[in-house]
């Protein structure tokens, strides 16, 4: 059974029923709306910080998953884009004086280009081999932000100013800098929704199921999926470059392999082939690694077994099982 | 004299034969979602040559893969001897004295002749010495060094008959034998094949060419959307000649 | 003396005898990792962290035990072995009918772990291996000097590789492993116990993993990570050999760490990458790697 399978039982399990696809729209308004309630309410019990962190990997893993949920391809090297776009926005915030919302842009710039150079020669191959060359290139990028001075090294890129918005407002204060978080991620995430639910997403499914046949069908199969790529490289930038201003540092922890190996997780906990997976996913291994913290090894322990697990008996994850539950697509 | 079709109509149990090597009653078997056995009965004497006729798709192959338990799903029983082989993996099937020539040839590419041929390990005493089988084999002799890919169709299928041989095993399952083969190679197949069989081997064989199977064997089933809907013995052949015409649709 | 290229002799010769060190770990684990994929289909992630388990192995069998290098070489490869026979029996073999991507999810999350549980019991510090006294000190070449030690890596490595091509390419059990990797289910009809064969496939290939953990204990400093950027230059020499190839695995290793060697004396900036890079340029005109068959 593949990975294909396991994504599709959830969806044909999803698709019983003659209402089943107003049901699955309900459910989906719900979730948005859990959503949106918790982004508003929550910075009043939770760190504006953390919710922010939370935001920015929720956004990375729903541009992730576009790759493995809906592609079926596993990149093992998102960190590359993730991290150097925290390094690129973070370049032009401090270095430039750039204001937050062109950084941003810069980075997202950055990674498109990464994303089309990397996408077009990984993309030759599939499977394990499209995952280990992912994880090549990323390595790359790994070695260049430790060597280059541009970048720091292993001290990083330290003091980002988040400087003002439209050049008008003040975006030092948390409370401020909150809410353009949120804008960021409602838009990421609304782009990558958008993408999923239009007739791109349906060809990119078509690919993931039977891509022998999508070629029969004379659809360009490696032009979608390299669009694919870069739009998953371009939001997981978005999400990077904010976090790099979130925290006013950029550094290689963002580009190291394991942070690649976290999106992953992140997006099997939640469950791969879901829309609203991947941040439940998110939210989880952040809340986890916030409060475990101060165990040390011990978090590599627990999220490596945490993910041996996942793959033996959990394969569908949270929003997984519960859209099952429920007989919809979430 | 009632035709040996209607002995099908009766309850499978009632029919075996005491010496029946292989007896299948109600076997079904699946592909993942699809049923393509539905109620294959059919039984085996010790030292018959038995063929499975039908049109592509019927669930011949699919047969003699269930026995093997190369087809995962299945339900019904299948006994060879005292032994009953429904839940029993490939490997212990094997180990019982059945061998597999299937359709495809199973030769490996990567392997020399002499690999190839030297595989299968000895299940049983009783199996062709080396020797033997060059004398059965002479061509597959001067090839010992080449790799399997090199082979051609017929030398394939020799070295696929050959292996079995070595291993002791005495129950041959034969899908096929002749398939793309031209007829100078198919009739030293044919050759092969009755000299197994005036050796005491039993085999089942799967076969589309009818007039290659109906030269050697002692009976033969119809197949048919994965039942066996009748039986003839070869001796019955001639009377039966366009009833069975119809069925293969020759 | 003469001079290469304005580098003096020493510096040149020296760097190619690192090349070849590094080449022959990377050798070493490729095959490993050869072996593995062409009977099982998976990327064992979890390589680097087994050929630093290992080394921790080899230290811990010194540290407590007092077993000497010469039995750890031969010990702690059967002990990290066996580790993976049940490994794959526990863990990867439940995931064999399912796509490949889970079982490399799986040795990646076994990574994690081996590494952490390495990391909470002895820290991130190295730890000391004493060379062996046999093999302490070194030859003067003339043009360069020779540590022994180093010499000896380089040999016991290419014995080993050429002791599993030779098993895998001549031998009988060679044969079967050969037929399973391309036929599984004939093999199982001819009355091989095709699982078995796997599970001790993985744990083959572990094993070498571990040796080389053993041979790098004196010369690198044991620690929990010492595996674990080595793996994935270790990925990207089996992209470039060609994923099934046993000799693919060997040749690229060697070749690709003297070029890494020789690229740290003539551009350094670019040595970490070299291999990369590399591995870009087979991807534009081969994707199947150099000596690998078509996926």
């Amino acid at each position: 059974m593949s990975v294909n399978t396991t994504i599709q039982s959830s969806a044909s399990e999803a698709s019983h029923g003659a209402d089943n696809g107003a049901k699955t729209f309900r459910y989906q308004m719900v979730a948005f709306g859990l959503i949106a309630a918790f982004i508003i309410i929550a910075p009043q019990f939770l760190y504006p910080v953390f919710v922010m962190k939370l935001l920015c990997f929720a956004l990375f893993a729903a541009a992730f998953n576009l790759m493995l949920g809906f592609g079926g391809l596993l990149s093992f090297g998102h960190a590359a884009f993730f991290g150097g776009a925290g390094y690129a926005a973070g370049h032009a915030a401090k270095i430039w004086g750039m204001p937050p919302e062109v950084s941003i842009l810069f980075a997202v710039f950055v990674t498109v280009v990464l994303g089309t150079l990397f996408g077009f020669l990984a993309i030759k191959s599939r499977g394990i081999y499209f995952a280990m060359i992912t994880l090549s290139f990323a390595q790359m990028v790994y070695f260049y932000a430790l060597q280059s001075p541009v970048t720091g090294g292993e001290d990083g890129l330290q003091s980002i100013p988040r400087n003002h918005l439209f050049g008008l407002f003040d975006m030092s204060s948390d409370q401020n800098f909150y809410w353009m978080v949120a804008a960021i991620f409602a838009l990421g995430f609304y782009i990558l929704y958008r993408v999923v639910h239009s007739p791109f997403g349906e060809v990119l499914r078509g690919i993931r199921e039977n891509e022998p046949r999508m070629i029969s069908l004379g659809y360009e199969v490696q032009r979608y999926k390299l669009l694919t790529f870069v739009i998953s490289a371009a939001v997981s930038g978005m999400a990077g470059g904010t976090k790099a201003m979130v925290f006013h540092l950029a550094s290689l922890v963002d580009v190291h392999w394991t942070m690649s190996g976290e999106v992953v997780l992140m997006t099997l906990i939640g469950g791969m082939g879901t829309i609203f997976g991947p941040i439940v996913g998110a939210a989880v291994i952040v809340a986890m690694q916030n409060y475990l913290a101060n165990l040390g090894p011990l978090v590599l322990i627990i999220q490596g077994g945490v993910f041996i697990i996942c793959v033996l008996t959990f394969r569908k994850g949270i929003v997984g099982v519960i859209a099952s539950w429920l007989k919809v697509r979430l | 004299m009632t035709p040996m079709s209607d002995n099908l109509l009766k309850d499978p149990s009632e029919a075996v034969a005491t010496d029946a090597l292989l007896n299948i009653s109600g076997l079904q078997g699946w592909y993942g979602e699809s049923h393509v056995l539905h109620n294959i009965n059919l039984t085996v004497k010790k030292g018959e040559l038995v063929t499975l006729l039908g049109r592509n798709g019927a669930g011949k192959t699919t047969t003699l893969k269930a026995i093997m338990g190369l087809l995962k799903a299945r339900s019904g029983s299948i006994k060879f001897g005292d032994a009953e082989l429904i839940n029993k993996p490939a490997r212990e099937i094997a180990r019982l004295g059945i061998g597999y020539v299937p359709d495809s040839r199973g030769i490996f590419g990567s392997l020399s002749v002499m690999e190839n041929l030297l595989l299968p390990p000895k299940i049983a005493d009783g199996g062709f010495e080396l020797s033997a089988i060059y004398e059965l084999f002479p061509n597959l002799k001067e090839r010992l060094d080449s790799y399997g890919n090199k082979l051609s169709g017929g030398e394939q299928q020799m070295l696929s008959i050959a292996r079995i041989l070595r291993t002791g095993a005495r129950f041959i399952l034969l899908d096929e034998p002749t398939e793309g083969l031209a007829p100078v190679i198919i009739q030293q197949i044919g050759h092969t094949v009755r000299r197994l069989k005036a050796a005491g081997y039993t085999i089942l064989m799967v076969e589309q060419n009818f007039h290659f199977a109906r030269k050697l064997a002692d009976r033969h089933y119809i197949v048919q959307e994965g039942q066996v809907v009748d039986e003839f013995h070869n001796n019955e052949i001639e009377a039966n000649l366009e009833k069975i015409q119809g069925y293969l649709g020759i | 003396m003469f001079e290469l290229l304005g580098i003096p002799p020493q510096a040149l010769f020296g760097q190619v005898l690192l090349g070849l060190i590094n080449g022959s770990f990377y050798a070493v684990l490729s095959l490993g990792l050869a072996v593995i994929f062409g009977l099982l289909n998976i990327i064992n992630f979890a390589h680097g962290a087994l050929y630093m388990m290992g080394a921790f192995v080899s230290w811990i069998l010194l540290k407590f035990l007092g077993v000497p290098f010469w039995f750890a070489l031969a010990l702690s490869p059967l002990i990290v072995g066996a580790c993976g026979v049940l490994i794959e029996r526990t863990m990867l073999r439940p995931l064999h009918e399912l796509d490949h991507l889970y079982s490399l999810l799986l040795t990646f999350g076994l990574t994690l772990v081996i590494t952490g549980v390495f990391q909470y019991s002895y820290g991130v510090s190295g730890k000391p291996y004493p060379i062996p006294d046999i093999l302490s000190g070194g030859v003067n070449l003339g043009f360069m000097y020779l540590p022994k030690y180093r010499a000896f890596i380089i040999v016991m490595s290419m014995l080993i590789c050429f002791s599993t091509w030779f098993l895998i390419e001549k031998t009988r059990l060679g044969a079967y492993l050969r037929a399973a990797t391309e036929n599984p289910e004939m093999v199982s009809a001819f009355g091989i116990n095709v699982p078995i064969l796997v599970t001790l496939t993985y744990g083959f290939g572990v094993a070498l993993a571990a040796f080389a953990g053993v041979l790098a204990a004196p010369i690198y400093s044991v620690n929990p990570v010492m595996g674990n950027d080595l793996i994935i230059v270790v990925f990207a020499v089996i992209v470039i050999g060609g994923m099934g190839s046993i000799l693919g695995a060997i040749i690229s290793g060697f070749s690709l760490g003297l070029v890494e060697g020789l690229t740290k004396v003539f551009y350094p900036e670019a040595s970490t990458t070299i291999i990369f890079i590399i591995m870009a340029l087979v991807l534009l005109f081969k994707p199947s790697g150099i000596f690998g068959r078509e996926a």
